[in-house]
């Protein structure tokens, strides 16, 4: 979002039509709509930010990697979908739970590696999966999640449902061969896929200009004839729109569609990480100019729905929340040992 | 003058063919590219064309003749006002193609490998009584038993390169897109670890695949979405993802196709907990077990082998027929010597069992049939028996399944050993392509046999 679009000519010589990108127009909300949005966004945030301080703790072990400054993504395009969709992505996969209305305590029991948890503590951060929620994980191998996609989506097809499968991965995926191997056969088999790139511009360490020759992620269909929209992904508004726009034309039958969602992280890649490799500056400026809560709770007070006293309720509600998902964490047993050779097959 | 127009071998394993159809009759001029003939391969119908300018002469096979070896005389095309008379006397014999000297080390190289026999008797097993069988080869065996699941079950799918409109590589899958439509039979793009992945993706949704590989050296590519997707998400999902699906296609060695088509995947599979690992030799434990492989709500990896898919086997006429996965078979009853062994590897024990028996070597011969879970029962059972094992892999020794069953055995059985267990494999090298040295690479009943005598302790002098 900090690359500037250049307007490109088209045949008659006139310039193009400007990308959604650099739209500053958000379409109109109800303000249902609006509080539901910031309601969902701090969740996640505050989530995160309880995660941080439980793996600073010794709590939540090896890797765990933090959704914070993305939340606009995952929300705006988990409001377009219906029972029965499917939706997968990579490791960085708590708000997408939390997104797909997941219990945050069976989130938080899952980091911490308790029975309680959500893959009864043998999963762990990047490994989550519900069935009953539509969410397909949770995978921890770069880019190995998107051919799974399609195949969700080539089960909605094989079954003749109008149901899509929502498949994000980000911009280090970009560059791993199976992705574009599942673009061709999803083109292909017109399968009801959404490919959603959240591009937050480092994969771990490396810059996107650092490691990709096209950097203009929502072109990486294109010789696949997969038309990509590059969209603001810091703003849950646009990014509902182009959801809807995308999840319109694969339940009617003419999938897959590609979303460049542009954002930022504003922690490490995971907890481990020093990011060294970004200015203190940059990050800052984004928090304080793009933040995707902000943007939400600018408009809410604008339009004079709630005061700021009564946001800060609404943020005390869900810091509560969190901590009653921690406390449920941290008082719950580990697995029993006998857990240890459950699950490796499925017994006939 | 006439040119001699002889069967050719169009694949690699291709020993003999059918005359399907004469496509130019005596006496009808021919040109270069014309098709005189089609010719039914172990693969497909294939179109034989010409090189020649002239006149079908003679035609020496009938049409519909079966089995012709490769190399046969089949028609002699004359030269276009070549006098007819040089074609009498001439009958369709194989003309044998003069073999490269010989080099001066003997020793070795004198082995002579035994060619397979086309049909090979059912081994024992408990069939109610009245069974009817059929003979059939381990391809149609296995073309059946997918038929089968996919006629009982709307959810079983077949993906993969060629496998629809092609017939399938090896003609494995021959006749099901007839059947089946293309909704459920389905060429893909040669794009292993896409499809291989969007498989595992259908399989999570509780579809059914069965993803062919033209063969599992190319499953290489898709190997990080059999062992990390499909093998790990039903314990990292505390038991909520299932992941029923079907890997098949061939593997190990076929002939001639050099290193990088010539490898054995059984023990690396065999390595992973969450998968299941099957390599059948039987036409009858194909079916049985591909059809118990389908139904299982595990990922499968079914390891076929191209060699084998031409041989005959009796098959029972049974309803729904399958075979336990995790059951190893004794396939030939003996007292002196266990041969553990699978896939291709059953008939190298069989025969040297063969060979052993003349020399007054009473040998067990098991076909372990499932790779993971080995049943190492049986194999134990049997050793309290005979007391010494040899394990034969067509694979390589080291980290081997064999290496897994004689270290099993230390833990298990090692107070019923009289000998050391030993194992004959293929030799430790890429495989090569020239036919000596592939020869020397391969393991063949002539190992199995020194080895046994060896561990009997009667050593020929």
């Amino acid at each position: 979002m900090t690359k500037k679009s250049v307007p490109r000519k088209t045949k008659s010589g006139k310039p193009a039509a400007r990308r959604k990108a650099v739209k500053k127009n958000t379409p109109t909300a109800t303000n249902d709509e609006l509080m539901e949005y910031y309601k969902g966004m701090l969740l996640m945030r505050r989530f995160e930010e309880k995660a941080g301080q439980m793996y600073g703790m010794g709590l939540i072990g090896g890797f765990c990697h933090l959704y914070i400054g993305q939340e606009a993504v995952v929300t705006g395009i988990q409001a377009t979908l219906k029972d029965g969709d499917s939706v997968l992505t990579s490791y960085r996969d708590h708000a997408h739970m939390l997104a797909c209305k997941i219990d945050p305590k069976l989130i938080l029991a899952e980091l911490t590696g308790r029975a309680t948890g959500i893959s009864k503590g043998k999963g762990g951060s990047m490994h989550m999966f519900s069935v009953e929620h539509g969410f397909y994980g949770g995978h921890g191998i770069v880019g190995a999640q998107v051919p799974i996609g399609a195949g969700l989506a080539f089960a909605h097809k094989y079954r003749k449902n109008d149901n899509v499968s929502v498949t994000y991965f980000g911009d280090g995926a970009v560059n791993q061969g199976q992705v574009y191997e599942s673009f061709n056969m999803a083109k292909l088999w017109n399968l009801p896929v959404i490919f959603v790139i959240e591009n937050n511009q480092y994969a771990m360490g490396t810059s996107i200009a650092r490691s990709s020759s096209e950097v203009e992620l929502f072109r990486r269909g294109e010789s696949f004839k997969i038309k990509g929209e590059s969209v603001d992904g810091m703003d849950v508004f646009a990014v509902r729109e182009a959801a809807e726009r995308a999840v319109a034309k694969c339940r009617a039958g003419d999938g897959p569609a590609l979303l460049e969602m542009k954002t930022y992280r504003y922690r490490g890649h995971s907890m481990s990480d020093p990011a060294k490799y970004r200015s203190k500056e940059e990050v800052s400026k984004m928090r304080a100019e793009f933040d995707p809560i902000d943007q939400v709770k600018k408009r809410i007070l604008d339009a004079n729905i709630l005061s700021e006293d009564d946001l800060k309720v609404i943020d005390k509600d869900i810091k509560a929340l969190v901590s009653e998902a921690a406390d449920f964490a941290q008082n719950s047993a580990e697995p029993h040992p006998s857990e240890l050779y459950t699950d490796v097959l499925v017994a006939e | 003058m006439s040119v001699e127009i002889l069967l050719p071998a169009m694949s690699p394993t291709m020993t003999e063919g059918n005359i399907a159809k004469w496509t130019k009759r005596e006496g009808e001029k021919v040109s270069p590219g014309d098709v005189i003939a089609e010719i039914e391969t172990d693969k497909a119908i294939m179109e034989l064309e010409t090189d020649e300018d002239g006149v079908m002469g003679k035609i020496l096979v009938d049409e519909g003749a079966e089995g012709i070896a490769v190399g046969t005389l089949i028609a002699v095309i004359l030269e276009d006002g070549e006098n007819a008379s040089v074609l009498d006397g001439i009958t369709a014999s194989v003309v044998s193609v003069p073999s490269a000297p010989p080099l001066s080390i003997s020793a070795e190289q004198s082995d002579t490998n035994v060619t397979a026999p086309v049909t090979v008797s059912a081994p024992e097993a408990d069939f109610p009584e009245g069974t009817g069988f059929s003979n059939m080869t381990v391809r149609e065996a296995l073309r059946d038993a997918m038929a089968e699941e996919m006629r009982l079950d709307d959810s079983v799918f077949v993906m993969g390169e060629e496998v629809a409109e092609y017939q399938g590589a090896y003609k494995v899958t021959q006749g099901l897109l007839q059947e089946f439509g293309e909704e459920r039979v389905i060429d893909t793009p040669i794009t292993e670890h896409g499809f291989a992945g969007l498989g595992v993706g259908a399989a999570m949704a509780n579809l059914r695949p069965v993803v062919e590989f033209m063969t599992f050296n190319f499953a290489m590519q898709a190997i990080d979405q059999i062992v990390n997707s499909a093998a790990k998400t039903n314990y990292m999902s505390g038991g909520q993802i299932r992941c029923p699906i079907v890997f098949r296609g061939p593997n190990g060695a076929a002939a001639r196709v050099g290193a990088q088509h010539s490898q054995n995947y059984a023990s690396w599979y065999a390595h992973i907990p969450g998968l299941i690992v099957i390599a059948p030799y039987s036409a009858a434990d194909c079916k049985g077990l591909l059809k118990a492989a389908i139904k299982n709500p595990n990922p499968v990896i079914f390891l076929e082998n191209e060699i084998t898919y031409g041989y005959s086997f009796d098959v029972p006429d049974l309803d729904d027929y399958t075979v336990p996965i995790g059951k190893a078979s004794i396939v030939r009853k003996g007292s002196d010597v266990t041969l553990v062994a699978y896939s291709i590897g059953v008939k190298f024990a069989l025969d040297a069992a063969e060979k052993l028996a003349s020399d007054g070597i009473d040998a067990e011969v098991i076909d372990l049939r499932t790779i993971r879970p080995l049943d190492m029962e049986t194999i134990i059972e049997s050793v309290k028996k005979t007391n010494r094992v040899v394990c034969v892999e067509e694979g390589w020794a080291t980290c081997s399944v064999s290496s897994e069953i004689s270290a099993r055995l230390m833990e298990g059985a090692f107070d019923y050993l009289d000998a050391p267990v030993t194992r004959v494999t293929n030799e430790d090298v890429p495989m090569p392509y020239a036919a000596n040295l592939e020869k020397l690479a391969v393991v063949n009943d002539e190992r199995i046999v020194a080895a046994a005598k060896t561990v009997c302790y009667k050593e020929d002098k």
